[in-house]
């Protein structure tokens, strides 16, 4: 015996230590935490923009935004599993002891100190005592041996090995889980960047202009990544995400989207994805047809396809752009979803971005009797436009006219990032369906003339009315009213205010106001009939059309916070859906599951079989008869055992004091 | 007349399992199985080959745990009895649920559930009342409350499977979809759990603690359901159109229920811990169950939970495989579950291999039901990710 233990046993000691085991549960599940707080593999920028430059570095040196694949992360857990596995070898040598021993050498004076024991006295004699006992132990499923020695005999049994066997498949399990992990884990991607033979991609461009250094051969191990087929289209490569970039992995065969279907509930809800595949693969005689949906993915050659989901594959739109402005034209595009388009303006020149086309849209929408209601509204097209400076802001259109209240109108939805929901602007349809007469009334009171004869229209009726003709007055007044309206058409009524707020005292504010309001109106009202008279009525307005004129002010109150010089619809579509594909390779996952049943059937084990030994030591008596002392133990479950026990002990007093004569052998085995 | 001999073998020979059963248990063994017949015949039509399999499966669970635990039987049969009647008044027609007075006052799935609230609440206060009163007859009354309102609140689920198909043949399905119906079942396992205990250790005096957390999750069940109208049955979204839904939720309930019960009785052997250290005599110290019963509960309970919770979770990772492409993608809820599953592991090792007794293992069981519960909700309310499927 040595008296320090080497290094080595020591190293080994702490491993397979439970204070160390115990530790590295909590760091596990601690360093897990983080990332699930820390959203993780967002755009770099997006966490710039929330931590600041300070916090964004530190937090990016200790690689908190893919915690599940640093360095440090994979550490923790490989030192547990080493951990374990310390554990299991050391351990393994005393349970496989403990299993073949049956410790029929005890002592009689450590039975007596065990907890559980019982001294019984036994009519027979010796040897018909221990047939007996061997007999109660294998009717209660104990597997015995026996022991003789000068002065007494024992008997010795055991039962529920399984639980140590528990103890092995747990552990075991884990580490097979583990390796089947990693098996399927990014190693040899972190360990080909590290090398500097890899780099993820961090540019928005086609897969096709890809370079080299960020492509990944058909003949990887394993891959996990998603693409977005249309249908008619093909493709034989993967995105697969890495921190805020992409790698390509290609693809052993070529996968052809044929068709694209998403099915509805009757609430137009979604209900099932699914896609039309075609497999080319050279290796195969004929392509592969089939059909997968969610939760039934294609496996070929050890490469699964799974519908993940779903979006626009290139969609073709026509738009039509009405100029909010009488500077410059309205124009026509045919779009596409995922394009960009020049366009000017009077003053700058911007550009479109299609980003999406939605077929289907289920919104919350009260009804005429203020329930809420789930419904669907047609189209809608999103796109972006971003001014010379480069500044953008989003827009959803929806193509078919809402109603709401009552009243229907063309929706325009605008924000200028994502965290934001959507403004709405509203336009009033007019009676024929359509935007015409909303962009004319819009036109309108933006023609100088135009508005200089209503408000000479409008002064003078109303002087009429005063009998006080004035021509300065008169003048005046046409002014003030052309300067208002060309004010409400530029800044809203919000600019009027600011005015007014510059001008006047604060006490003297609302009455100005008021006044503004009313001369403006009353110009308004005058430009509205002429539009009205444009169109070919001559009836006096109804009230539907005075409505109409208040929505219709209302909207173009807020255009100067809309940010578009178009308004922009759509007047019809052709729909390209993509579908899209989760593509992986996992040569672990069945390592894992055989793991996970290992993992399952050893806890099962450990919890609900408890490992039991009972001795039997007899000693013989002078009068042919003998004394016994049983005694047990139980590796679980002390209370249950200790019924057992007592119920046991009975069965051993019942049987020992009946008076058999000739019980030389047992019977019936 | 026996001789010594026979006398002996009687004493020796164990019967076997079989052997031991009676004619109650065989006549309760049948019941399950014709039972599986009719619903088979009556439903087969709508399962696929996977949903048969998992029928096929429930049946001897069903059967073996009526042999374990006698009280199951008449549980079921009065579940049964009451989700049959509610199919019946329904006769095929959803728009009885306001029209016939046996569903909308008792068995139609949201009066069901707001029998179960109900009688949950006032269980717990009657339990406790038994308990400071010391009144037998009172805290059989809280037993008879609970047996009640778990009646109910099966019957609930039950029914609402029922309803679903009713509203739309392709909207039905099993109700542990959402948030609103998975914490039905929590209150009923949960529930059922405590009953199970309760009857093996003849004590009914944790009865108002376990129906506390009951009593809370009922009261997010009422606030869910008037402010967010969660009660509305809603189709399922694609990714959750599975077979592996109907037994990955229930087996993490059965884990949640079981956490949840074990930090009960730990906040029970803190409160009796600190009786005895205060006054020997006192209410705490005398009516709680011993150290030695609360230590076993909460072990019994934590060590259920957590080989229940091992099943879910790679059951969630077989179907996160199937559905998502990857058995584990290190989302919220999985990696939640991952923690919650780590967590019990420790307890578990400090527990067994050194001995760890007593009061700092109850707070950690007491701290467990947190994380839990971070994972079951929080990560819903909180964290953004794959399983965005019950956002608040
Ligand atoms: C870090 C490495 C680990 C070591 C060194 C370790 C060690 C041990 C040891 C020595 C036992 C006692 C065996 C017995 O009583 O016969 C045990 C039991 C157990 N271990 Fe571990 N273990 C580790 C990790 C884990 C992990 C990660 C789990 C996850 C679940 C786990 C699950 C269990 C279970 C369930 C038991 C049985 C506890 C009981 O009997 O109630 N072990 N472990």
């Amino acid at each position: 015996m040595r008296n320090s233990p080497s290094a080595n046993a020591r190293l080994i000691n702490f491993l397979g230590s439970m204070n160390l085991a115990i530790s590295l549960l909590v760091v596990v599940a601690i360093a897990s935490i983080i990332g699930t707080v820390l959203q993780q593999n967002q755009p770099y920028t997006s966490y710039q923009i929330k931590f600041g430059p300070f916090w964004f570095d530190l937090f990016k040196s200790l690689d908190l935004y893919d915690v599940y694949s640093a360095l440090w992360f994979l550490a923790i857990l490989a030192f547990l599993v080493v951990s374990i596995a310390t554990c299991v070898g050391r351990n393994t040598p005393g349970i496989i002891r403990e299993l073949r021993h049956f410790r029929e050498n005890v002592q009689e004076k450590s039975l007596r100190a065990m907890k559980h024991q019982k001294e019984i006295n036994s009519t027979q004699n010796a040897n018909a005592t221990q047939a007996l006992a061997t007999r109660i132990l294998h009717a209660q499923g104990f597997k015995t041996r026996q022991k003789a020695a000068e002065d007494h005999t024992v008997v010795a049994g055991m039962k529920g090995s399984a639980n140590h066997w528990g103890y092995w498949l747990t552990h075991i399990g884990m580490i097979v889980i583990f390796l089947g992990g990693l098996m399927d884990s990014r190693l040899p991607i972190m360990i080909a960047e590290w090398q500097g033979n890899l780099k993820p991609e961090t540019r928005n461009i086609p897969a096709s202009e890809v370079p080299a250094i960020s492509q990944l051969p058909d003949t990887s191990f394993s891959y996990r990544g998603s693409v977005d087929i249309p249908e008619g289209s093909r493709a034989n490569i993967i995105f697969q995400p890495v921190r805020d970039g992409y790698l390509v992995q290609h693809l052993p065969f070529e996968v052809e989207v044929k068709e694209f279907r998403v099915e509805h509930y009757s609430t137009g809800q979604p209900k099932s994805f699914e896609s039309d595949l075609i497999i080319h693969d050279k290796t195969l005689d004929a392509p592969l047809e089939t059909t997968i949906s969610v939760n039934h993915p294609l496996i070929h050659k050890g490469v699964a396809i799974y519908q993940a989901n779903f979006g626009d594959g290139g969609s073709e739109l026509k738009l039509r752009l009405h100029s909010l402005s009488n500077r410059y034209a309205s124009q026509d595009i045919d779009g596409k979803v995922f394009r960009d388009y020049t366009l000017t303006s009077s003053d700058q020149q911007y550009k479109l971005e299609i980003n999406d086309f939605r077929l289907f849209n289920i919104n919350d929408m009260e009804d005429s009797s203020g329930k809420i209601e789930k419904k669907n509204v047609g189209p809608s097209v999103t796109f972006k436009l971003r001014d010379a400076t480069g500044q953008a802001l989003e827009y959803q259109n929806y193509m078919n006219p809402l109603s709401i209240k009552g009243q229907n109108y063309y929706i325009s939805g605008v924000r200028a990032t994502p965290n934001e929901p959507f403004r709405y602007l509203h336009i009033p349809v007019d009676p024929k369906g359509s935007m015409e007469r909303f962009m004319r009334f819009l036109s309108n009171i933006q023609n100088t003339e135009l508005v200089k004869q209503s408000a000479l229209q409008t002064t003078r009726n109303s002087m009429q009315q005063t009998t006080v003709v004035d021509p300065t007055v008169e003048v005046q007044i046409v002014e003030s009213m052309q300067r208002l309206t060309e004010q409400f058409v530029t800044k809203g009524s919000e600019g009027i205010m600011a005015e007014i707020a510059a001008k006047f005292p604060q006490d003297k504010q609302e009455s100005a106001a008021e006044a503004f309001m009313k001369v403006l109106n009353a110009a308004l009202r005058e430009v509205y009939k002429e539009t009205l008279k444009q169109e070919g009525m001559t009836a006096e307005p109804t009230e539907a059309d005075w409505l109409f004129f208040d929505d219709s002010l209302l909207a173009i109150d807020k255009l100067p916070a809309y940010g578009s010089p178009w308004l922009v619809h759509m007047d019809s579509f052709k729909q390209i859906e993509a579908s899209g594909l989760q593509i992986t390779r996992s040569p672990g996952k069945d390592v894992v599951y055989f793991g996970s049943l290992m993992l399952t059937i050893g806890v099962f084990l450990l919890f609900y079989v408890a490992h039991r030994r009972i001795w039997v030591w007899i000693k013989p008596l002078d009068n042919n008869q003998a004394e016994i002392v049983v005694a047990g133990s139980s590796n679980r479950n002390q209370p249950e055992f200790e019924r057992y026990f007592q119920q046991l002990q009975d069965v051993f007093q019942q049987v020992m004091k009946q008076e058999v004569k000739h019980v030389d052998s047992p019977t019936n085995h | 007349m026996s001789t010594p001999q026979q006398t002996i073998d009687s004493l020796i020979d164990q019967p076997s399992v079989f052997q031991q059963l009676r004619l109650s248990d065989w006549l309760w063994a049948a019941l399950v199985i014709a039972a599986s017949v009719w619903v088979f015949f009556q439903y087969g039509n709508v399962m696929d080959e996977y949903e048969i399999g998992i029928l096929a499966l429930t049946a001897p669970s069903w059967i073996a745990l009526g042999w374990y635990w006698k009280a199951f039987r008449p549980y079921t049969i009065a579940v049964a009895l009451l989700s049959l009647l509610g199919i019946w008044l329904y006769g095929g027609n959803y728009a009885n649920a306001e029209q016939v007075f046996g569903l909308k006052f008792l068995v139609s799935s949201q009066s069901a559930v707001m029998w179960m609230s109900a009688l949950f609440v006032l269980a717990t206060v009657t339990y406790f009342a038994g308990l400071f009163t010391n009144n037998a007859f009172t805290l059989k009354t809280g037993s008879a409350m609970t047996w009640v309102a778990l009646v109910m609140g099966f019957t609930g689920l039950m029914v609402r499977w029922y309803e679903s198909y009713l509203i739309d043949p392709e909207f039905g399905h099993i109700p542990v979809s959402n948030l609103y119906e998975v914490f039905i079942l929590f209150c009923i396992i949960t529930g059922l759990l405590y009953m199970f205990y309760e009857g093996r250790y003849k004590n009914r005096s944790l009865g108002g603690f376990v129906l506390m957390v009951i009593s809370a999750a009922v009261a997010f069940l009422l606030w869910y359901s008037y402010t967010k109208g969660a009660h509305e049955i809603q189709p399922l979204v694609p990714a959750l159109k599975s077979y592996w839904m109907k037994i990955h939720v229930p087996a993490n309930f059965i884990g949640y229920g079981a956490f949840a019960l074990a930090a009960m009785t730990s906040i029970a052997y803190l409160l009796k811990h600190r009786g005895q250290q205060r006054n020997a005599n006192g209410l705490l110290a005398t009516r709680l169950p011993s150290l030695e019963m609360l230590d076993d509960i909460t072990y019994k309970a934590i060590a259920l939970g957590f080989a229940f919770f091992t099943i879910a979770t790679i059951l969630g990772a077989m179907w996160a495989a199937e559905a998502w492409g990857g058995y584990w993608s290190w989302d919220p809820k999985e990696t939640w579950a991952l923690i919650v599953w780590l967590n019990y592991a420790a307890w578990l090792h400090l527990r067994f291999s050194k001995g760890w007794r007593g009061v700092p293992m109850a707070w950690w069981a007491i701290v467990g039901l947190f994380v839990t519960l971070f994972a079951f909700l929080g990560v819903n309310m909180f964290l953004s990710g794959l399983h965005s499927y019950g956002e608040l």
